[in-house]
């Protein structure tokens, strides 16, 4: 059972050109996404794919200018406003990307117990720095004293002291080192063993690979492949989708080549397949429309010639 | 053209030592990766080294000679977060050219589009910000590079992207690197030699 299910979300944003010229920017595009309970699904694909912003729609966060459609389910039932407040932070946690969310005039071990629901906040605090091997002195400090590593673990800590079902973790790994990466991975995988969920949205796919279950690959604001992290091998030939090869590939520790170009702006999309303008397999057929999400030897794809 | 620190400590305020006795030399050309665990003061050494830091030991010496105190310095630095080392205030254009006027070749190189010049800050990806950092870090009198995480936040497509155009610029102007990253794979497919910032307490 899918324990959160994002179905067709699309989500734009709102803004003003000379004055009070009114524009929308299609910034995520028919997106479906499901999480299963005991399951760890990553989220991978370019900055600003919208990974972020897809997070941010599931708890409810987006700024007041941006408007969704499609629909978010939690256990079963639509995620409405009124019932996100009572969950957010409780049964759905976020670890946010920027440690800019961190709060620059309160002590850092203050922060994480303010997260902690019910029981010894204090001790639930102290054992999980413990775990992230921050010291004694660290929870005595602001965030400015932190190293970047330091800050990020305190956003761990804050959504493990949570005890939430479904924890959203948005880049929780750049810039730690080897040690800890291992060490909020392994916990990832301990708490989906217990049942619950784990969205980590992220761009090294070899941590991804290392603990999640399905790879989910984001292209400008939409999915266009889903695979087993099986498929992840040798030069990438199960892999499904054009653009999920050309990640594989760019890899320093495969072939290190990229491929030319960035990901199209919210507001020049093509007008049929979105990766269309950077792809070797591309043929006229593929601008006409944008591919539907199919499914192809046990996983989802949004192209037309994957085979 | 030689980079070389000598003996460097550092601590902030009265707190413990954050590393002493730092030694390190870049040769021209010279690829060189930093690693150890994090907040050991990787991030500290490399502002000594491009001077946004005075070390309170020891000291930085380019050509056997201590560093100019004024006009441009040749160590330039990217950060990690490119969000957070731009004025959000400016739009992309001023941000580029503060320093210099990169030619139309670099920016082709990095893959800057002339499109995103009169954007915000907010309205491009981190990893269309990060190269706008690296043109504006490849001024022609930067001698080293600083890469602090550089790529850390990037897709690896953008990283071997970005990456790629670096070195050729590096290779054609006998520029050294000093990588700061935990990623042992790009250390491995970048540097000529590693150094472990752990054996420095």
């Amino acid at each position: 059972m899918s324990i959160l299910e994002v179905e067709n979300l699309s989500v734009s944003f709102k803004s003003y050109t000379d004055g009070f010229k009114e524009i929308n920017h299609k910034v995520i595009s028919s997106l479906s996404v499901a999480l299963e309970a005991g399951e760890i699904l990553a989220v991978v694909g370019a900055s600003g794919s919208g990974k972020s912003l897809l997070a941010h729609a599931i708890l409810g966060i987006l700024p007041s200018n941006a408007s969704i459609s499609g629909s978010i389910k939690y256990k079963d039932e639509e995620l409405t406003a009124a019932r996100l407040a009572t969950l957010r932070g409780k049964e759905l946690a976020l670890v946010p990307q920027s440690v800019n969310f961190l709060d620059p005039l309160m002590r850092v071990g203050s922060q994480v117990r303010t997260a902690a629901n019910g029981g010894d906040a204090v001790s639930a605090q102290r054992k999980v720095f413990e775990r992230y091997h921050l010291g004694k002195e660290v929870e005595n400090m602001y965030p400015f004293q932190l190293s970047g590593g330091m800050a990020r673990r305190t956003l761990l800590s804050t959504a493990m002291v949570s005890g939430a079902k479904v924890i959203i973790a948005d880049e929780p790994t750049p810039g730690l080192d080897p040690v800890v990466i291992k060490e909020a991975l392994s916990n990832f995988r301990e708490f989906a063993d217990n049942g619950c969920a784990v969205m980590l949205i992220t761009h090294d796919i070899e941590s991804a690979l290392q603990i999640a279950d399905k790879i989910a690959v984001f292209y400008a604001g939409t999915t266009v492949e889903i695979a087993s992290v099986k498929d992840f091998v040798g030069k990438g030939e199960a892999i499904r989708h054009p653009y999920t090869k050309a990640l594989w590939r760019a890899l320093p520790q495969n072939e290190f080549i990229p491929i030319p170009g960035s990901q199209p702006h919210p507001s020049s999309l093509p007008s049929g397949c979105l990766f269309a303008p950077r792809c070797e397999m591309a043929t006229p057929e593929c601008e006409q429309a944008q591919p539907e999400m199919r499914e192809l030897r046990d996983g989802m794809v949004r192209c037309i010639h994957a085979t | 053209m030689q980079l070389e620190a000598k003996d460097i400590g550092f601590r902030y305020g009265d707190g413990p030592w954050l590393f002493q006795g730092v030694n390190i030399t870049l040769e021209p050309g010279e690829i060189v990766g930093i690693t150890g665990p994090s907040g050991r003061g990787k991030t500290t050494f490399c502002r000594i080294l491009a001077g946004f830091e005075s070390p309170i030991e020891g000291a930085v010496h380019m050509n056997g000679a201590p560093l100019q105190k004024n006009g441009y310095h040749p160590v330039q630095m990217v950060l990690q977060h490119p969000e957070k080392a731009i004025n959000p205030r400016w739009k992309l254009h001023q941000i580029l050219n503060e320093g210099y006027q990169p030619d139309q070749e670099l920016l082709n190189l990095l893959g800057i589009e002339q499109e995103w010049l009169t954007r915000w800050p907010h309205e491009l990806s981190g990893g269309e910000l990060q190269r706008f950092c690296v043109a504006r870090a490849l001024g022609p009198n930067t001698r080293f590079l600083i890469a602090d995480e550089m790529t850390t936040m990037l897709d690896a497509n953008t990283q071997a992207q970005i990456w790629h155009a670096i070195m050729e610029i590096a290779k054609k102007r006998e520029m050294g690197i000093l990588v700061v990253t935990h990623e042992s794979k790009l250390m491995q497919r970048l540097c000529h030699r590693v150094i472990n910032f752990n054996e420095f307490d």
